[in-house]
């Protein structure tokens, strides 16, 4: 990898140029919440002044880009008793800007799922390789633990990553077309300076995070503790609502439905994402449901992201992003309920 | 200099114009493909479920799609649905699929009014298999409760076919009552000319029913169980899977030598929509075929 750093006058100039001729998709404030302060969305931007790089977190994450709430997988026409299947793979290519390193490590764990398990999937692929991806060091976050699931830094998964160092910024080039990118601004060489200063920016960020939470033993507790009470506890708080997945930036699952016009001329499937705490989200036809309380619902959320994705790719599916905990409506706060169930093991 | 990033075209990359195979299960392709078959007839078996006889209409296509007994199809009617089926029919014949199916919602209901000619998509196979090769020289329990039958008669096809190959073959099978019978114009081949032990029980017996009546476990009593050389697939509703799997285990046959085939939602069928996840496991990818040990593992999977 190379290291290079640009002034942020020179950066603002590459997002001009980036503008010009690609769709960015940025931090933009879009609202305030109850006690004033900025709510932030990854946005499609048309200027420099509607980015907001030094944003805490985004309501949702950036999944949306990769995985559209709603998608279509293909088309039919309909005519004289038989049809024609139509379908689509190609994404346009898009600049996302501004990632964090959590939301770039949600990535990871997608690629991992959608991009190189069985059955790759080519929607995916598609919208992956054609984002260019700018990441962006942040200050810890409000109540997010993504040190504890070793989500605060990333390696790999983006194109250029930078680092506030004050006048300028640290940029890390991870590929040939980031290379190419960066190259249009006026850039220099990192300096010791620069080195010393990004050091110091980096121990700041690390000395800030605060939860204390351990995930070493949660593979084994979810299963030795599959009976617990907390399940119970929390599980009769929960709406059901599916707001804590669709704020997450790695929850993929979906169910596809199908259309025909009132004619019946054309068709379409399409899936929609969808959420593992949604009632009928287990149940089989003729009514049969396989997690019919809310209870073995949010049980199951969780055992997928911190002892299923463990299982199958040796880490959590869970960035420590806490989207979902401040998504949902009840106060389902994912470290909670996890100090919860390691404080009855301690018992 | 150019400001533009290349854009990535997928539907240029060689395997995403090769055919579909959905056998490769880890090459990309455009997985959404459906092969274009047709009804080719439809044998009503009770009055709850029809037996489809579907063919792929591409005859390329029908050479490449093969599946092993166990396995199930995404079966799509453009329009309305898409749903998974377990494969019904005889593994040896290619591109010629036979689906069980009980009437029970949108895409089954349509396809109960649908008529031969009537054209579907098939997306598949996926899933695991029962290890038919494994069982050869041991003894075989084919064990089914209700429409458990549908995904037994693809193992019961490979085993009537390759009878030489597996020692004694015992046929259970359990309905709620004679009305709900299935495929019963087979029975005597699998007994006569195939040799198999066939038992058949039902609950509620009618006035002209005159084999046995009770629970599927009252079969165990009148066969030898030789537990150190059985294997034992095991089909049915998951109530019936704890009894039957529990008693087998009771009577020594080991864990992994007894299968069964779990039904869950799917969307996908490819390990993506997630709705048949069982805490780490895919039923479409790990399964739907599991060994009991595997099933006892999975939390709440039976």
């Amino acid at each position: 990898m190379l290291f290079k750093t640009v002034s942020k006058d020179e950066f603002e100039k590459l997002v001009g140029i980036m503008l010009e001729s690609n769709e960015v998709v940025a931090p933009t404030r879009v609202e305030s919440d109850v006690h004033g302060d900025p709510i932030h969305e990854y946005l499609p931007v048309e200027s420099f002044d509607e980015i907001d790089l030094n944003y805490e977190t985004t309501a949702h994450s950036a999944k949306t880009y990769f995985l559209p709430y709603r998608e279509n997988l293909s088309t039919y026409t309909f005519e004289a008793g038989d049809w024609g299947q139509e379908i689509g793979y190609r994404a346009m290519p898009r600049i996302l800007l501004g990632l964090h390193a959590c939301d770039i490590n949600g990535l990871l764990k997608l690629d991992k799922v959608l991009a190189r398990d069985v059955f790759p999937s080519p929607y995916y692929v598609s919208r992956r390789q054609n984002t260019f991806v700018v990441g962006i060091d942040h200050e810890p976050c409000d109540g997010g633990f993504c040190h504890a699931v070793g989500a605060d830094t990333v390696t790999h998964g983006f194109d250029l990553f930078l680092t506030d160092l004050g006048e300028t910024y640290l940029v890390e080039i991870k590929s040939s077309r980031g290379y190419s990118m960066l190259g249009q601004v006026k850039t220099q060489d990192v300096s010791d300076a620069d080195t010393q200063a990004f050091k110091a920016v980096r121990h700041r960020i690390t000395e800030q995070f605060t939860t204390d939470l351990d995930i070493q033993d949660l593979p084994n507790l979810l299963d030795m503790e599959f009976e617990s009470e907390v399940w119970t506890k929390w599980g009769e708080k929960c709406l059901s609502c599916g707001s804590c997945a669709m704020s997450c930036p790695t929850c993929y699952c979906y169910g596809v439905e199908e259309r025909a016009s009132m004619d019946w001329k054309t068709g379409s499937k399409s899936k929609r994402l969808y959420a593992c705490t949604i009632v009928d989200f287990a149940e089989v036809s003729g009514g049969r449901n396989f997690r019919p309380d809310r209870k073995t619902r949010l049980k199951y959320r969780f055992y997928h992201q911190h002892r299923g994705f463990v299982e199958s790719y040796d880490e959590p599916k869970c960035v420590g992003c806490n989207r979902c905990g401040r998504a949902c409506l009840v106060g389902i706060h994912p470290a909670e309920v996890i100090g919860d169930l390691q404080r009855e093991e301690r018992l | 200099m150019n400001t533009t990033i290349h854009p990535f075209d997928i539907e240029k990359l060689a395997d995403m114009r090769a055919p579909v195979d959905f056998n490769q299960r880890n090459r990309l392709m455009p997985v959404e493909k459906n092969f274009k078959a047709q009804i080719a007839h439809i044998t009503p078996l009770t009055d709850r479920e029809k037996l489809f006889h579907i063919r792929i209409l591409d005859a390329a296509e029908r050479q490449r799609f093969t599946f092993l007994p166990g396995q199930f199809v995404m079966l799509e009617v453009p329009g309305f649905g898409e749903i998974p089926v377990s494969i019904a029919g005889d593994p040896s014949i290619r591109g010629y699929i036979e689906l069980c199916i009980r009437k029970a919602g949108t895409v089954t209901g349509v396809l109960h009014s649908a008529q031969p000619g009537a054209r579907v998509g098939i997306r598949g196979p996926f899933g695991t298999h029962f290890p038919m090769d494994q069982m050869v020289g041991s003894d075989v329990l084919l064990i089914a409760g209700g429409l458990g039958l549908a995904p037994l008669r693809a193992p019961i096809f490979h085993v009537t076919q390759n009878r030489p190959d597996y020692r004694n073959v015992h046929i259970l099978y359990g309905t709620a009552d004679p009305g709900q019978l299935l495929f019963d114009f087979e029975y005597k081949q699998w007994e006569r000319i195939y040799g198999c032990d066939l038992r058949i029980i039902v609950e509620r017996p009618d006035d002209g029913w005159t084999g046995q009546v009770g629970l599927i476990t009252k079969l165990f009593d009148a066969i030898d169980v030789d537990p150190d050389d059985t294997y034992a697939i095991v089909c049915g509703p998951p109530v019936m899977f704890k009894f039957i799997c529990n008693r087998l285990s009771d009577m020594g046959v080991p864990m992994h030598r007894i299968y069964v085939s779990l039904e869950r939602r799917m969307h996908c069928g490819m390990g993506k929509c997630c709705r048949c996840n069982i805490g780490s496991t895919y039923t479409c990818i790990g399964g739907p075929v599991f060994d009991y040990w595997t099933v006892m593992n999975l939390k709440e999977s039976i």
